[in-house]
């Protein structure tokens, strides 16, 4: 068992069992779901304008180089720098390099789950470099040195007390229960961070490639605050966040707030095309946009879940999920958490090592209806169960399988197991569960039916 | 072999082998790419034709997401209008830029100015009590404010100061998102601004405990005065 397999399987054990942890997801959730339905219901077919954003999705990724090459071309025509990165040594020694290079003091970050993805703050701060994260659920988990819950709602797992104890402790402000009051001390500790940082951070949710523009999606305004303060901007995406055309915006904008956070769309949608440009009052002087591969081109070379690619990160399938309602965002311990990042996980990383996310799964499909760009989420688990044993075969399952195949395929020896079942019942409750119980992972949780007392064919025979 | 020419190479190798078609899985998928071009406003929320009827749906919306919309009748009711607000919330010093609209009205406040077209200090800008700008558009479907560093003097004044005030006209009112992108492509390209911003509602967050609150790091408040 790989070491993240044997770590889910502990902190997944534990968490199911934490009552108090499962409560207080679930009526976060819950929340999310009445607002997220009262605004679908708006729309007046949701289904087809899921089946256009999926289309327009596919059309991206299957012309990926002409539409790269297009968004990059106009990004410099107009004055911002371009940097490819093939791994994410590459794009943290980019990015650290041109921090250096800017001698800058201190940084402002806004959200970017791709370089959660590049463990970028580690690089920066390694470096000498301070980096304070302005999107209030990522300065929380910032502030307790954690990874992001939930690649929407970072520090959904924490409670107006645990926050109001991390900021007593680490910004000495007085206690309270008011989420509102919370807020507005991170308000004030971040206001100076803008004016006074020398470099602003920030991720991406759509590239357009038609005019060679970058798409935030906020709610707080830290992002704008981070594109328009510092003298040099950053911005770091994974290739795979292009979209052809300007206007495809007017579908996505609103079907990426409605799936991710139950909003008609988000408080600020913004589009930035490069520096500051003549004539214009304000903006960085330096924008540099770093496009990061990271094996996204491996994911793209298997055809079979190329559309894994069309992730628009709303984390919709993350908040339908019933494994992730119950074992919480930590415990898959990677950037990318539920369903989608059960897929996609194998694929950055390694499979063998990441398989048992695909097994962590009840297949019900809720992920694949709910997501707003149609990718075959359910599906895409199976395939990578499939490709994990074909990859490496498990050799008591192979034996298993044949033991199987041969009593199937001999109907005498077939006839005598059922007794042998039956039998087999009696004594297993004195070793049900314990050690000795070779299906112990499976039984000490369950219970088998009990074996009919005559099979169909033995009551046909028996009828007269 | 440069960086880019190496992703591009793996994207190219990778892309010989087609994939399904999207939603493949779907009972209901087409066979074909046949809602790539669709024209998006049959899906999205309806809205009404007529001028009134875009009028009562970005009320609506702004009344949802804690927004002030007023519809007035002359520019004289929106600087009486803007005094109204400086006195109720007592404001001591705003930030604007030139405009038609803007110019009309700030004099009239008889404040400290700090206009932001030919550059500002940002902390005189962040002391304000009130940015005034103008718009590109008005979205009735959303309730959104379409500004852009053109029209809204630069991308700090909408954002920075506490209480961020729109000034339109009426015939900015849009019908919906694709009639936004429409307006814009029209007004601007192929030289776009190097930032544009759908503004709906004032700033928020719901990341303590997904409970409501405004102002998280933008405006605490948002008017829209019409025209």
């Amino acid at each position: 068992m790989s070491a993240p397999s044997a770590q889910f399987k502990a902190d997944a054990e534990r968490l199911t069992h934490d009552l108090r942890h499962r409560g207080l997801i679930q009526t976060a959730l819950k929340k999310y779901e009445v607002a997220r339905d009262g605004k679908k219901a708006n729309y007046q077919d949701w289904q087809s304008a899921r089946q256009t954003a999926a289309e327009i999705k596919w059309d991206a990724i299957n012309h990926l180089d002409k539409y790269l090459v297009q968004f990059a071309t106009k990004l410099e025509a107009r004055g911002t720098k371009v940097h490819w990165a093939s791994t994410a040594e590459q794009a943290r020694e980019i990015i650290v390099g041109i921090v250096r290079a800017k001698k800058a003091h201190s940084i402002i970050k806004s959200k970017a789950m791709t370089a959660e993805e590049i463990h970028l703050n580690d690089a920066l701060e390694h470096a000498g470099f301070e980096v304070v994260e302005s999107d209030l659920g990522e300065y929380i988990v910032q502030l307790r040195h954690e990874a992001p819950y939930h690649i929407v709602f970072p520090a959904m797992h924490l409670t107006r007390g645990e926050i109001s104890d991390l900021f007593e402790r680490e910004l000495g402000s007085a206690a309270t229960d008011s989420p509102e009051e919370l807020t507005m001390i991170a308000r004030r500790a971040l206001r100076q961070k803008y004016i006074t940082a020398d470099v602003g951070i920030t991720g991406c949710n759509f590239a357009i490639a038609e005019t060679g523009m970058i798409s935030i999606t906020e709610n707080e305004g830290n992002a704008r605050l981070t594109a328009a303060l510092p003298k040099t901007m950053i911005t770091l995406l994974g290739i795979e966040k292009v979209l052809p055309r300007l206007d495809d915006l007017a579908l996505f904008l609103p079907m990426l707030a409605t799936a991710g956070a139950g909003q008609a769309i988000t408080c600020y949608n913004s589009l930035y095309g490069g520096p500051r440009q003549p004539g214009e009052s304000d903006g960085p002087e330096e924008f540099h946009v770093v496009l990061l591969d990271n094996k996204r081109t491996h994911l793209l070379a298997d055809a079979e879940q190329r559309d894994a690619l069309h992730c628009i990160r709303c984390g919709a399938c993350l908040n339908v999920c019933p494994i992730y309602k119950n074992v919480g965002g930590h415990t898959y311990g990677t950037t990318y958490q539920g369903p989608i990042g059960s897929v996609i996980t194998p694929h950055l990383r390694n499979l063998q090592t990441w398989k048992h996310l695909s097994m962590a799964s009840s297949l019900c499909g809720a992920c694949t209806e709910t997501c707003p760009v149609k990718i075959n989420l359910h599906h895409h688990l199976l395939q990578n169960r499939r490709n994990a044993v074909a990859q490496k075969p498990v050799w008591w399952e192979k034996i298993a399988f044949k033991g199987f195949v041969f009593l199937m395929n001999r109907p005498r020896l077939f006839e005598l197991s059922k007794p042998l079942a039956r039998l087999g019942q009696i004594f297993h409750p004195l070793i049900k569960g314990t050690a000795l119980d070779p299906a112990r992972a499976w039984t000490k949780t369950r219970d088998l039916p009990d074996v009919a007392p005559e099979t169909f064919k033995e009551f046909w025979r028996n009828r007269k | 072999m440069s960086e880019r020419e190496k992703i591009l190479g793996s994207i190219r190798e990778a892309l010989a082998v087609n994939a399904p078609l999207p939603g493949a899985h779907d009972h209901h998928a087409p066979a074909v790419l046949r809602h790539r071009d669709d024209d998006v406003s049959q899906w999205l929320p309806a809205v009404g034709q007529t001028f009134e009827q875009r009028v009562e749906r970005f009320h609506a919306n702004a009344l949802d997401l804690r927004a002030d919309f007023h519809l007035l009748n002359t520019v004289q009711e929106m600087g009486a209008k803007l005094l109204e607000i400086r006195d109720g919330e007592n404001w001591q010093k705003i930030g604007t830029h030139r405009g038609e609209l803007t110019d009309a009205v700030s004099a009239e406040l008889g404040l400290p100015t700090i206009r932001t077209d030919d550059g500002y200090d940002v902390r005189e800008l962040e002391s304000c009590d009130a940015g005034i700008s103008e718009c590109d558009a008005l979205v009735a479907q959303t309730g959104s404010v379409v500004v852009s560093n053109r029209s809204a003097g630069g991308r700090a004044l909408s954002v920075l100061p506490p209480h961020h005030v729109v000034l339109a006209r009426r015939e900015q009112l849009v019908r919906d998102l694709p009639a936004a992108f429409i307006l814009l492509k029209h007004r601007y390209a192929p030289v776009f601004p190097s930032f544009f911003s759908f503004i709906t509602g004032p700033s928020r967050t719901g990341d303590i405990e997904r409970i409501l609150v405004l102002g998280a790091h933008g405006p605490k408040k948002l008017t829209i005065l019409c025209v």
